[in-house]
């Protein structure tokens, strides 16, 4: 396949969830449903301004989805009716964490630690301090490549 | 029975088969399975949300699970190969056995770290990266490109020591073994390998290159070299947590295995030291 879709990555993991549960499609179901009934609440604030410029010839881009008003961003928001958990995604984050980073205008798939540090689905297994400088290492591990969209319908 | 052995003493004929079995699960699709399956927990476990494959007590039982599934697939091709581990404390350069061109292959060349000789390489025509979060579909490596040396046997004795499996919050704050393993804090053990091999093992999608099995399976043997440490210490929680998994409750995406299944890997494999 040329590009991997969320929604392509959702229908290739129901199947391989399928042929990897024993108990078979119900107890697939079950699990499914019970990772989208929890934390199902309005992402925090994390305090963070925007950011918006060019590093190394990629438009990165940061923005609150989140503000100390407790509104939502309409591109962002509404995230706790379903899709929490990871494999039911929808047209953003699987998890909203206040925050939303972009390359070049693709969502870059960004988590907050517990410690308020930062990772990305680039870098997963180094923190960053903030959102800038998980980008910008984003940018530098793409290398010029563009990020595979995740939010197609 | 199925022997874990160390990379490092495999013989050719070893290397050929296990690599060969690689091939076969992936030009069969069902290497790309576990890919994706690893990616959308990455994606969706979480510290203040539901969490079981990372980041989590049950790290340690969901990766000891995930690798057996694999392993099976690999025997499923060929009875004979077991997944070999990577002492990355001792085998910690570029330069060791393993990355040769008879096995996993080397480092990715400068400009886009492509992956250049052995079977994983894009010109071998056998690997394209499918399940990705970027748009390249060629294996990529950066070994010890970071700043940072692979662990040294003391930090991993240091933690090797620590009695106690894991403590509320129960995620990446936690102090105790699980999550200094792991490395969201402390020494930085499982998380700074990654990095350290950097590509695709610095993302989500970390599967896509073949070493994530041999790290993972070292990985394993340490949970087994600390139990046999503190034979009196045992995973943690026992009392049902919210958004974590407890000693009987079961794993996602499997169902039917707790980690009190998973304690015990003798009847699974057994290592070769």
């Amino acid at each position: 396949m040329s590009q991997v879709s969320r929604r392509t990555v959702l229908g290739a993991t129901a199947g391989t969830l399928a042929g990897l549960a024993v108990a078979g499609s119900s107890a697939l179901g079950a699990g499914l449903a019970r990772a989208t009934s929890s934390d199902s609440h309005r992402p925090p604030s994390t305090g963070l301004r925007p950011f918006d410029e060019v590093y190394r010839g990629r438009r990165i881009k940061g923005t609150p989805t989140t503000d100390d008003g407790g509104h939502h961003d309409p591109h962002a928001g509404h995230e706790g009716h379903s899709g929490h958990g990871g494999h039911a995604g929808h047209g953003g984050q699987a998890h909203d964490f206040g925050y939303r980073v972009t390359v070049d205008g693709e969502e870059l798939h960004v988590m907050r630690n517990a410690d308020g540090t930062w990772i990305s689905v680039v870098n997963h297994y180094e923190t960053y301090p903030e959102p800038r400088a998980l980008a910008r290492a984003a940018v530098v591990e793409l290398q010029g490549a563009a990020l595979v969209p995740l939010a197609l319908a | 029975m199925t022997v874990r052995k160390n990379q490092a003493h495999l013989t050719r004929a070893e290397k050929r088969r296990f690599v060969d079995a690689l091939l076969e699960l992936k030009s069969s699709g069902r290497y790309d399975e576990f890919v994706d399956v690893h990616n959308g927990f990455i994606m969706g476990d979480t510290d203040h949300g539901e969490r079981v494959g990372h980041r989590s007590p049950s790290f340690l039982p969901w990766h000891r699970r995930f690798l057996i599934d694999f392993e099976r697939r690999l025997q499923e091709v060929d009875p004979s190969v077991a997944l070999p581990y990577w002492d990355w404390t001792v085998d910690r350069t570029p330069t060791a056995s393993l990355w040769a061109a008879d096995f996993l292959g080397g480092t990715g060349r400068v400009g886009d770290g492509k992956v250049m000789d052995g079977a994983f390489a894009e010109t071998s025509g056998s690997w394209s990266i499918t399940i990705r979060v970027d748009q390249r579909p060629f294996l990529r490596r950066a070994l010890g490109a970071g700043r940072r040396e692979l662990p040294t046997r003391a930090e991993v004795d240091a933690v090797l020591a620590m009695p106690v499996y894991d403590a509320p919050p129960w995620n990446s704050a936690s102090s105790g073994f699980r999550n200094n393993l792991e490395g969201w804090r402390g020494a930085d053990l499982h998380n700074r390998v990654h990095v350290w091999v950097g590509g695709q093992m610095t993302t989500g999608v970390s599967p896509n290159d073949p070493v994530f099995w041999l790290h993972h399976a070292f990985v394993d043997k340490l949970w087994a070299d600390w139990q046999a440490r503190h034979p009196r210490s045992s995973y943690l929680p026992v009392e049902r947590t919210r958004n974590v998994v407890a000693l009987n409750d079961t794993m996602r995406p499997w169902n039917d295995v707790t980690p009190a299944d998973m304690l015990d890997h003798t009847p699974y494999y057994t290592y070769d030291a």
